[in-house]
């Protein structure tokens, strides 16, 4: 609305001026609207229209590496010189990767006439350059772009980013970015140069495929005041090559719906809020065509999270927890075959998560080298460590029989067993129960050097487990 | 989108062809020659007004894979089973719609139509045309084409096939018109490619269209005359082994949807089904 006043203002304006000036003359070509410039040049020889700076690297304080950053003018595709990024090993102490972008000098440009960001690459060997696109201005970064893992080759390639909607682009300053280090060529470092970047109208950018949860039809439960952060959105397009490209795009470039408002509402950063009882899907298009993917939720109710982890991280190793880095572990579900039936996992609430089990028997988290070797991970050294701590929430009635058998397994030089007993009398349905467990009381656990596995057991006696339903949260070995 | 080709303002319109023109001029080479006859009159028509089936008296169906004609895979190692199913061919909203799907049909993995006006309109010369927007992604094969209709007593390529527009899913910004004959069938057949700049072919409409006159056949895609052939072309690409074929017998008018095979290659995991050839008209002028 106060555009459109706005523009009735102006025209209003411009109106009385030529009353005023002239009863004769038509309405001259400057009585146009403004809009922002439409320049389509980024870097041909030299940057075109940018920043004094040029290239804004991310924060060195993030590994990024301002220093491998140039032209040269003796690499060109068309003209004199290129742009020549140096990529760094991951352990060079100028930093392992680089990153950034290029911004528009004034106050931005239009591009909505444009169809794709074009610019021509070549590497000094075959390499993947990590992601390369627009829309970063470090500012509102509202309609960013990236496209990922381009293929490099030692001869000029001419790259694609295609527009997800160019009507969006009506002032935009993030005129380029790119990212990469030297994860496709195993930690060698190598060049890449960079020449003639320009947005350009190709005319042959068709056939859009927009995605929201890179596609699929997701359904859940939902919690009251639990976002849910929509992700996996991408645009697709079919190129002149005939080959499809897919760019990450923003949630801005979406526009979100709910089926049932009054239980979800997404904003225009693709975040869900989940504000009320029943079922709610949410759906997407992008400039017209509705995206593949959706998020159905089933909300009950509020979710009762485990309480928050009070011991320092430095004193914790986590095997899953939302407030620690979790070490790598194999799988939160071991699966064990055949006698195991639990089914279940981790399972996201919101920006959080936690493990759910259903028709628990038994089941391990299993985080060795020795169970499941094509998944090896290290196991932990709990020589120095003393405590086990996990969050249980039964999620079913408390019955006079319930058990839950804890079992630690060392994969020293021979395997050891420690088990630790907590009854149903411990343990309260829909309520979160916290133990610290001492490692020491882990009966018959030898050496802590190798621990990998941890099992819940329910079964009273072979084949009757006892309970059925449980979610954990907050498994982590510390030092007390 | 009636057609005017012979008016000079049009064909200066377009570089390419007054370039072309220009060349002859220059060199006087006869290849390039690009002599029109204006037919007009209007002798047959489908312009797909009445939804349902395809108009019965204009169209047959070949089904099947081609097998029961002696050529499965038709030849080419298709992998379409062809069907009369409305699923795979009909008329909505005044337009034709052929779809090939990806679905398991007597032991096919894919269905789709083929139409054919086969005794039902069968014509020697004459101006061709169809108004079309065409399927895309690696494996779809949609063409606009002629037999002639003698092939069952002079195997093809004796008999004769005049290709008025093919497309390769793959390659979105190109059409090509081709001839068959004895000595110039299949690879060696005499074929020629019109590109879109800054534009692809499966976003939009365009008319496909051959002029067909004793000794000459034209190819044009929209207003764009871009192939002509004669029997001085058919000598020169055989080096004197074929002949020119098109004087001989009338041909009849076939629509299709092949997926994958020897020209196209098979669909991949980025094509998308199902998709349709959706044909607007098909006109014969005399």
């Amino acid at each position: 609305m106060i555009k459109k006043k706005y523009i009735q203002f102006i025209a209003l304006a411009v109106l009385s001026m030529i009353m005023t000036t002239s009863c004769e003359r038509d309405v001259s070509d400057d009585a146009v609207l403004a809009t922002f410039p439409s320049n389509a040049d980024v870097y041909t020889d030299n940057p075109v229209g940018l920043t004094d700076e040029f290239f804004i690297s991310f924060n060195p304080a993030d590994g990024a590496n301002p220093e491998g950053f140039g032209t040269d003018q003796n690499e060109a595709y068309v003209g004199t010189s290129s742009i020549r990024l140096d990529i760094p090993a991951p352990n060079d102490p100028d930093g392992g990767f680089i990153g950034g972008i290029f911004k528009d000098r004034g106050e931005g440009r239009n591009l909505t006439e444009y169809d794709a960001l074009t610019f021509w690459v070549k590497a000094s060997r075959t390499a993947l350059f990590d992601e390369v696109g627009f829309g970063f201005d470090f500012e509102l970064d509202k309609y960013t772009v990236a496209r990922t893992d381009i293929q490099l080759s030692t001869d000029w390639r001419k790259v694609i980013i295609p527009i997800p909607d160019p009507s969006k682009l009506i002032q935009e300053k993030g005129m380029f970015f790119f990212s990469t280090g030297t994860s496709s060529t195993d930690g060698v470092g190598f060049t890449i140069w960079i020449d003639e970047i320009r947005f350009e109208n190709l005319g042959t950018i068709a056939q859009p495929q927009p995605r929201i949860l890179n596609g699929e039809n997701i359904s859940q439960q939902g919690f009251i005041n639990v976002p849910f952060q929509l992700t996996g959105l991408t645009q697709t397009f079919n190129t002149e090559s005939g080959r499809n490209v897919s760019v990450n795009a923003a949630p801005s470039f979406f526009d979100f719906s709910s089926s049932n408002p009054g239980v979800a509402t997404v904003d225009e950063f693709g975040l869900a809020s989940v504000i009320g009882e029943g079922e709610v899907t949410i759906s997407a298009s992008l400039d017209g065509v509705g995206a593949q993917g959706s998020l159905s939720l089933n909300v009950e109710g509020g979710f009762n999270f485990a309480p928050d982890p009070t011991q320092p991280a430095e004193n914790v190793v986590s095997i899953f927890s939302d407030a620690y880095q979790d070490i790598p572990v194999s799988r939160y579900n071991s699966f064990f075959e055949p006698f195991q039936n639990t089914l279940g996992g981790v399972v996201p609430v919101g920006p959080e998560s936690i493990i759910s089990y259903t028709d628990l028997n038994f089941v391990g988290i299993v985080f060795n080298d020795v169970t499941f070797p094509s998944e090896a991970v290290q196991p932990v050294n709990a020589t120095n460590l003393t405590h086990l701590h996990v969050d249980i929430n039964v999620q079913e009635a408390i019955q006079a029989n319930d058990r839950l058998l804890l079992q630690l397994t060392n994969y020293g030089a021979s395997e050891t067993v420690g088990s630790f007993l907590i009854s149903g009398n411990q343990l309260v349905e829909d309520q979160w129960v916290s133990f610290d467990i001492p490692l020491s009381d882990f009966s018959g656990l030898g050496d802590k050097n190798r621990i990998g596995l941890l099992l819940f057991n329910s079964e009273d006696g072979p084949n009757n487990p006892t309970i059925s339903n449980i979610f954990l949260d907050n498994i982590y070995f510390y030092t007390e | 989108m009636k057609i005017n080709k012979d008016s000079k303002l049009n064909m200066m319109k377009y570089s390419s062809i007054f370039l072309l023109i220009l060349m002859c001029i220059l060199s006087c080479d006869l290849d390039e020659t690009q002599e029109v006859v204006t037919l007009d009159n209007l002798v047959w028509a489908d312009e797909f007004d009445i939804d349902g089936a395809p108009n019965p008296e204009h169209w047959n169906f070949e089904i099947g894979d081609g097998t029961d004609q002696g050529i499965p895979g038709w030849g080419n190692n298709e992998l379409q089973y062809y069907t009369d199913r409305p699923q795979n061919v009909k008329v909505e909203n005044g337009v034709l719609l052929i779809t090939a799907r990806q679905e398991s049909f007597q032991g096919n993995n894919y269905t789709s139509a083929r139409l054919t006006t086969q005794n039902l309109f069968e014509q020697k010369y004459g101006r061709y045309e169809a108004r079309i927007k065409v399927p895309y992604g690696k494996g779809y094969w949609p063409a606009f084409w002629l037999l002639g209709n003698d092939c069952d007593v002079n195997p093809w390529p004796a008999c004769g096939e005049i290709d008025i527009m093919e497309f390769l899913g793959d390659e979105p910004t190109s059409v090509f018109s081709t001839i068959h004959g004895p000595q110039y069938s299949g690879a060696e057949s005499i074929s020629k490619a019109y590109n879109l700049e800054n534009d692809r072919f499966d976003t939009g409409f365009h008319v496909y269209g051959m002029e067909w006159s004793p000794n000459r056949i034209n190819f044009y895609v929209d207003d764009v005359l871009y192939h002509t052939l004669t029997p001085e072309d058919v000598d020169e690409e055989t080096n004197g082994a074929g002949n020119w074929i098109f004087n001989d017998r009338p041909f009849y008018i076939i629509l299709n949807v092949a997926i994958g095979g020897n020209l196209p290659g098979n669909p991949n995991s980025e094509t998308v089904f199902p998709q349709s050839m959706v044909v607007d008209y098909v006109r014969v002028y005399n």
